[in-house]
């Protein structure tokens, strides 16, 4: 095979529209998720992004069922889910974590039921796994307006947003409402969940929201660096991972983490301060100083 | 978006009054009908640092809580620089200098971030540093002797250089009144002599400091003030009126070690006068003399 034809080859995916679609949307989601994991893994919030994503899955089934936007029924069960652990967690002597366990996994249940009794045009297989390839007009401009606004609303609110996780009381004293502050973080969170469901389904949702902020916080001791480094391996790891995915015929989602998570595995060896090298580099140094 | 972002907060320093806090039958029940502090009263003016003095469990952090607009009082009222918690806090003229416990240290900012987080509420809304930010940052930096230091990750730092740079991030602040929660817990007595004396600058030029401690040893030393609470406030005033054996006693209950060396063990006359010894920690607070008499020079420790 010449260089010419394996060029061309490699050109096909930007041929087809849906491919083309795929990895813009990926991109801009990857990207927006990226963004909200700089707050969420600092705050020990991780796994809320994974009780999210899987409890809004009965309201996307039944917005399908209905016929009404998937953002829609996705707002009404984060709200649902939010309001239910809430309950459960001032009325029992139940752990936040338990609460939030059985929460997400009783929603997701029933979104599961609901898709499979009343089939629709969107599959179990599908919110599960998500399928970007196959996405729909209608919801790629439901993806682009979510990401599009919270984009928006995270680089006006990023500063306000770091003090507010930093040091609520110090938040306050400079007069910043951080009720408000916080209440329109998760918002925006459950949001891009739902965006993100999208192009790589509610298992995967979690990495979309944890992983590129935890390879950039080995990277970097600078906040404003962290987001930038962290939005930057969401993008390209997004798109590069659906472009992968036309040539392996594999689930974008899983390609897409796939590709995350080795660069997280690089970060967490080979970070010049904070990586698992450096540090022994340095015990090293530090016992030779002792012994010599 | 304008409601949530504040963003009128230019300092009036012109037309507010001086920096006060005053509780007015304060009374905080929390939602699991605990009431932590019940109908507390004092006030506070410029130019003071009054030590909050109590046991765990108080209600210290109830109070500064409130301070802060944390939690709604059940009933009465906190008013600071005569207005209400929530206007004051617009206005910038709170800073708090929170517990080390209370600080995540391997959050990832560097030292003179943290400062300038001090002069956010000066800023426009999308927090953009001016000239005279990064001018106010130097010099509170200079101010606690850590300039040498500000591109460090603050966990890098030691215990006493931690306190200094949230000190620093309230002197850039420049609010009036400061708040500091247990400041002297973890630090060397270097840095608390270097705190103490910066405290005292900061009465001179006004502002009202208001310390919750449970280091008693050092309170008559640098606080003007004493407010004493167990639940409630059970005296507040002049350190030299308020800061008594009974008063400590009462506010301690059995809680403080009272040691208590008198008559032969002291002395070979018959001498009637003894030392008492209060203390929970490594400061321990000495009376000499009968019961209710004042305090004379601490020992060391």
């Amino acid at each position: 095979m010449s260089e010419g034809v394996l060029l061309s080859e490699l050109l096909v995916p930007f041929s087809y529209g849906y491919m083309l679609k795929a990895m813009w949307v990926s991109a801009l989601v990857g990207g927006v998720c990226a963004f909200l994991s700089a707050y969420l893994m600092l705050k020990g919030w991780s796994l809320m992004g994974d009780a999210l994503a899987h409890s809004i899955v009965p309201g996307v089934a039944a917005a399908y069922i209905f016929g009404a936007p998937f953002a829609v029924g996705a707002f009404f069960t984060g709200i649902l889910a939010a309001a239910g652990m809430q309950f459960v967690k001032l009325n029992s002597r139940l752990r936040e974590d338990a609460v939030i366990g059985l929460v997400f996994t009783t929603l997701f249940a029933l979104g599961l039921l609901m898709a499979s009794i009343w089939p629709t045009s969107v599959s179990v297989q599908t919110i599960v796994l998500g399928n970007i390839l196959a996405i729909s007009d209608e919801d790629v401009v439901q993806v682009a307006i979510i990401s599009a606004v919270s984009l928006f609303v995270m680089l006006l609110l990023w500063k306000d947003l770091m003090v507010t996780f930093f040091d609520e009381s110090h938040a306050r004293s400079i007069g910043l409402n951080t009720r408000a502050l916080k209440v329109v973080f998760f918002t925006l969170l459950s949001a891009c969940t739902v965006a993100a469901l999208q192009t790589v389904g509610a298992c995967l949702v979690i990495a979309m929201v944890v992983t590129p902020g935890a390879t950039a916080y080995l990277l970097t001791d600078r906040f404003g660096r962290l987001i930038v480094i962290s939005v930057a391996l969401g993008v390209v790891t997004s798109f590069v991972g659906a472009y992968i995915s036309y040539f392996l015929d594999g689930a974008t989602g899983g390609v897409i983490v796939t590709l995350q998570t080795l660069l997280f595995l690089v970060a967490f060896y080979f970070a010049p301060k904070h990586g698992v090298i450096a540090a022994r580099r340095r015990q090293r140094v530090a016992t030779d100083e002792v012994t010599t | 978006m304008t409601a949530l972002t504040q963003i009128a907060r230019a300092p009036e320093r012109t037309t507010t009054p001086g920096a006060s806090i005053s509780l007015h039958h304060l009374t905080v029940t929390y939602p699991n009908g605990f009431t932590a502090v019940r109908d507390a009263s004092f006030e506070l003016d410029p130019g003071t640092i009054c030590a909050l003095v109590g046991v765990n469990g108080s209600g210290k952090s109830t109070i500064f809580k409130s301070i802060m607009g944390f939690v709604q009082p059940s009933s009465g009222e906190v008013k600071l620089c005569g207005l209400p918690v929530e206007d004051a806090l617009k206005k910038n003229v709170v800073a708090y200098v929170p517990q080390s416990e209370d600080v995540d240290w391997n959050f990832p900012v560097l030292v003179e971030t943290v400062v300038m987080m001090g002069r956010y509420g000066h800023m426009n809304f999308l927090r953009m540093p001016s000239r005279a930010d990064r001018y106010k940052v130097d010099e509170a930096l200079e101010r606690v002797g850590m300039s040498a230091y500000r591109k460090r990750q603050i966990g890098e730092l030691s215990g006493g250089q931690k306190k200094r740079i949230f000190l620093a991030r309230s002197l850039a602040q420049e609010g009036r009144i400061i708040l500091l929660d247990e400041p002297f817990t973890g630090i060397d007595v270097k840095t608390e002599t270097a705190i103490v004396g910066l405290l005292r600058e900061l009465r001179a030029a006004g502002h009202l400091i208001l310390v919750s401690t449970h280091n008693l040893g050092s309170v008559p030393e640098f606080c003007d003030q004493v407010v004493l609470i167990n639940r409630t406030v059970l005296a507040a005033g002049p350190t030299a009126e308020v800061f008594t054996q009974g008063n400590l006693e009462r506010a301690f209950g059995g809680v403080l070690r009272n040691f208590q060396l008198g008559g032969p063990a002291l002395h070979q006359d018959d001498d009637a006068r003894r030392i008492t010894v209060l203390t929970d920690d490594e400061r321990p607070l000495v009376f000499y003399g009968d019961g209710d008499s004042q305090r004379s020079d601490k020992s060391g420790a």
